[in-house]
This record gives C-alpha cells, sequence and structure tokens, in this order.
C-alpha cells in the first residue's frame, strides 16, 4: 500500500518515513566514509578518518582558534553580503519597475553575472589591496549583481492590478512605489536575500585565497599545503553548518517579518 | 442629466509589427445618477478597456469622457473599481485594506476605523476584520475589496466581471449581496461581465457590445422589479430579455471566433 504513495509523484509520505529516509541517506554517506578511511582503502593523507575530524575539532574548539576564524569569515561574507543588499534591493526594485532604470542597469548587469569573480580578484588586489576590503569586496561583486537580477525580477512581477487598484483609490505614483511596490517586492527579496546567502558562502575560500591569515577559507587552503585532510573536512563542516543556521535564520526571519505572506 | 457621458469614444492600439487594433470604435454611452448599468459583451470586446477608461487607467484615442461634467484626467478616488484578478493588499488586514482609500485622504483614525467597521458588517464580514488575505475564500476577499471600493464613497463604482473567478453559486450569493448593498446606500455601478443571467440580474440598463472593434450594439432597459431574489432568474421576464440578449451576442461570438 505505502509503496503506491511512495512511487506517486506529489504525494505525501508519513513523517516518520520522510524522517527515516532523512536519516539513512546521512547515515549512509558517514558509513561509506567510515569503509573507505577505517577499512584501509585510502591513505591518510587522502582522506582523514571521522575520529580524526573530530579531534581535530575538539584541538581547535579548545584552544579557540576555529571561533577565530569562524568569525573572521563571518565578518567578511556579512560585510560583503549586508553591501551588496542595501545596494541591490533598492536598486533591484526600481530596475523592475521603471523602464528608464531597467535600461540603464540591464546591459553591464546582464553582462558582470557572467564574470567568474575570481578573474577580477587580480584588480580588486591593484585597486582595494590585500586586506579586508579586498576580501569583502569579492563577496559584493560574487552576489550583488545576482541579486540585482532576481531582486528586478520579483518586482517585474508585482502584479499591475494590485498597482492600478492602489491609483483607483486614491493614491499618488509616490505612495504607489512606497505604500505598494515596496510591501509586494518584501516575501520575494527575502527568498532572494536567503539564496544569495547561500551563494555568498560559496565565494568564502575565493575571498580568502589571497594574503589572508584566518578565516574558515584560510584555514582549509592552510591545511592543503601540508595534506592535512582532517583540518579540510572540519573547515567544510563548519562552512556547511554555519551556512545552514544563517539559512534557517532568514527562514525564521521571514516568518517574523512577513506573517501575511503564503507559505512557501 | 446624465452622470457620466461617453461620447465617440475610439480606442487603438499599435503593437509593433502587428497591424493596428482598434478595441473600440465610437462608443457613446450614458449612465443616470444612482442606477445599475451593465455592459455585457464576448470575450475581447474591449468592454474592460472602456471601463479602464471610465477608471481613468487608460486613455482614450479619441472622443470625450466626463464625470459629472468634469472630464475624466487620470484615477481618482471618486471612481472606485473592483478588479476580477484578487487585489487585496496581502500585508494588510481587512480591516487595513479598508481603511486604505480614507487614511490616503488623512481622515482621522477615528473616522477610518467607523468608516472600514459599518462597510465590513455590509459585507458580512463581521469577526474577520484582523485576518490577513490569505485567509480568506476567494468571495470573501471580492466581498472586501467591494468594501474597500465604497470606503471612498465613490461618485461612480466600476466593478470588472469581479465575480469571474468564483464558483456560480458564491457568484449568485455576491449578486445577491451586492444587490442588497445597492439597494441600500444607491451608487451608480457600472459593471461589466461577459455572464448574460449575471447582467439581466443585476442591472436597470444592460447594453451589449459587439465583438471587435468594439461597439454598443443594443441597449435594454431591464424592467424586472425590486427588490430582485433567485426567483427572477426563472421568470418568464427574465426569459425574454435572455432570448433577446442571447441572440444579439450569439451571431457576435460567432464574428469574433472567426477573427
Amino acid at each position: 500500500m505505502w509503496t503506491r504513495t511512495l512511487f506517486s509523484p506529489k504525494t505525501d509520505i508519513p513523517r516518520s518515513l520522510y524522517i527515516s529516509l532523512s536519516i539513512s541517506s546521512v547515515l549512509v554517506v558517514l558509513g561509506l566514509w567510515c569503509l573507505l578511511t577505517y577499512g584501509g582503502f585510502t591513505p591518510p593523507d587522502f582522506l582523514a578518518t571521522p575520529v580524526e575530524v573530530l579531534q581535530a575539532a575538539v584541538k581547535r574548539i579548545s584552544n579557540l582558534s576555529l571561533f577565530e576564524h569562524m568569525w573572521a569569515s563571518l565578518t567578511v561574507i556579512m560585510s560583503g553580503f549586508i553591501l551588496a543588499s542595501v545596494f541591490a534591493v533598492p536598486l533591484g526594485i526600481l530596475m523592475g519597475s521603471f523602464r528608464a532604470v531597467q535600461a540603464m542597469l540591464e546591459p553591464i548587469t546582464g553582462f558582470m553575472r557572467y564574470i567568474p569573480v575570481s578573474a577580477l580578484i587580480p584588480l580588486l588586489i591593484l585597486w582595494v589591496g590585500i586586506g579586508f576590503e579586498q576580501k569583502v569586496m569579492v563577496i559584493f561583486l560574487g552576489t550583488f549583481f545576482q541579486q540585482l537580477i532576481l531582486i528586478s525580477d520579483v518586482s517585474s512581477r508585482v502584479s499591475k492590478d494590485l498597482i492600478d487598484c492602489a491609483y483607483t483609490l486614491g493614491a499618488k505614483r509616490g505612495q504607489v512605489v512606497r505604500s505598494i511596490l515596496l510591501p509586494a517586492c518584501m516575501p520575494g527579496v527575502m527568498d532572494n536575500l536567503r539564496v544569495t546567502m547561500g551563494w555568498a558562502w560559496t565565494y568564502l575560500v575565493v575571498a580568502e585565497l589571497v594574503a589572508a591569515n584566518s578565516g574558515l577559507g584560510y584555514m582549509i587552503l592552510n591545511a592543503m599545503r601540508g595534506l592535512f585532510t582532517d583540518v579540510i573536512l572540519l573547515g567544510v563542516f563548519t562552512i556547511g553548518i554555519l551556512g545552514l543556521i544563517t539559512d534557517f535564520l532568514f527562514k525564521w526571519l521571514r516568518q517574523r517579518l512577513l506573517p501575511w505572506s503564503a507559505e512557501f | 442629466m446624465s452622470q457620466l457621458a461617453l461620447k465617440d469614444i475610439t480606442v487603438r492600439f499599435e503593437p509593433k509589427g502587428k497591424p493596428i487594433v482598434t478595441a473600440l470604435d465610437d462608443v457613446s454611452l450614458s449612465v443616470e445618477h444612482n442606477t445599475f448599468s451593465v455592459i455585457v459583451g464576448p470575450s475581447g470586446c474591449g468592454k474592460s478597456t472602456l471601463l479602464r477608461l471610465v477608471a481613468g487607467l487608460e486613455t482614450a484615442t479619441s472622443g470625450s469622457l466626463m464625470l459629472d461634467d468634469k472630464p475624466i484626467i487620470g484615477p481618482s478616488a471618486d471612481r472606485g473599481m473592483v478588479f476580477q484578478s484578487y487585489t487585496l493588499f496581502p500585508w494588510l488586514t481587512v480591516r487595513e485594506n479598508v481603511m486604505f482609500g480614507p487614511k490616503l485622504k488623512k481622515l482621522p483614525k477615528a473616522e477610518c476605523e467607523a468608516i472600514a467597521d459599518d462597510l465590513i458588517s455590509a459585507v458580512h464580514l463581521n469577526g474577520f476584520e484582523a485576518s490577513y488575505p490569505k485567509e480568506l475564500s476567494g468571495g470573501m476577499r471580492q466581498r472586501v475589496a467591494l468594501a474597500r471600493a465604497l470606503a471612498n464613497d465613490p461618485q461612480i463604482l466600476l466593478m470588472d466581471e469581479p465575480f469571474g473567478a468564483l464558483d456560480s453559486q458564491t457568484r449568485q450569493l455576491m449578486q445577491e449581496l451586492l444587490l442588497e448593498i445597492w439597494q441600500t446606500r444607491r451608487k451608480t455601478v457600472l459593471f461589466i461581465t461577459h455572464d448574460i443571467d449575471e447582467a439581466i440580474f443585476l442591472g436597470d440598463e444592460v447594453h451589449v457590445m459587439s465583438a471587435r472593434p468594439g461597439r454598443i450594439k443594443s441597449t435594454l432597459n431591464i424592467e424586472i422589479e425590486r427588490p430582485r431574489n433567485i426567483d427572477v432568474l426563472t421568470s418568464t421576464s427574465f426569459m425574454e430579455y435572455k432570448r433577446e440578449i442571447l441572440s444579439l451576442m450569439h451571431s457576435e461570438s460567432l464574428r469574433a471566433a472567426q477573427v
């Protein structure tokens, strides 16, 4: 009976089954990892064992160095992401609803979003040096143009009827932008900030490629030189967990700030 | 004197690289104070364009539009509109939606609330004041949209197939509710529909439009006594009006299908 629901598209399955399937997929990966390492199929400088990664974690948590790296990375990511969002949200909303703004921004945005951020690193070094600013700029460039396109799309999909309706209720153009267009964009803006926050994390290692002396990306790159696969994996897991936490925060924030919007 | 007077209205669209479309061709129409006028026509006859002209959301290529002897220029709170699509502002509660117009007019808060509460009970939505639109059914949303349009106390109420997306039972109930409100508040209403039953049931006057280019083909005075209830739908006079409009519209629909 339950195989029928299991193999029908878009059909719910029991929650218990859902959870056990989720857990087992994680266990399978963990099991494979154990098999490869403890089974002697891979040398330690190719893949560290789970216990080695745990030991590396305990060591770096107890001497607080992991937190230093986390803090360094978080400040870079948050600065770059917030800077990008502060400009991309208003510009994107205008770009999606005002043809003139669209005409001005679209060629540049369309071009820039295909440029790999790593290709701009040499220029960034020449322009802003190799310090904190350079790392923030990598995150900024990696997210800004993507945000602009996504938020412009959100804005262009705001129903024209909603805006016309406000006019017939006596709203003027400025009021329509402030009290209709802006709030109507908010759920889409939040969703896309959440998505691009994920992308910002993926730029972390690129950001810390040059002249870094702390940060999770730096920790990973540094460990590579000594083939410390346990530290590399620790860095990877830390980034993954921090990413999950920020994602969860965004979900929570959306529900708190926009209780009126449909669930997603 | 008519309240709303449209004279020789022509609307042409010129899409890029396509032939010119004449949506409305020399349409003249007048609507008297406190009457319920319905425009019925096949899809694509330009009836929505006509309503949007009156709302000030579109401009005519030629012709004149006068409301109370003043030319219509752009949208304004004196012409309230209910749309076919759900246009409640999702971030506002039912009450805040209804208060939207009065608040723009900078009326005192207490007065805005009094207007909203009065209209919310007129559309039988007491108890839903603090609900968000996502929690309401389609019929309830359109009732709020009606209350919101009425909150501005407009000179004319424009309705663009407002019940088009509802199921037929809900639609019937909404028509009765609309008449009940209209009976007590006496507003000039201009109502667009493609549903002949709806047109006869609601209207004092039914204007039948022809397919593209849109013209007013015929105007019928519906002399069915008010208040009207569901029994009207099966009366002989109703059937006769229906037969007449059907035959007018049938030839039009055939013509429209060929275009």
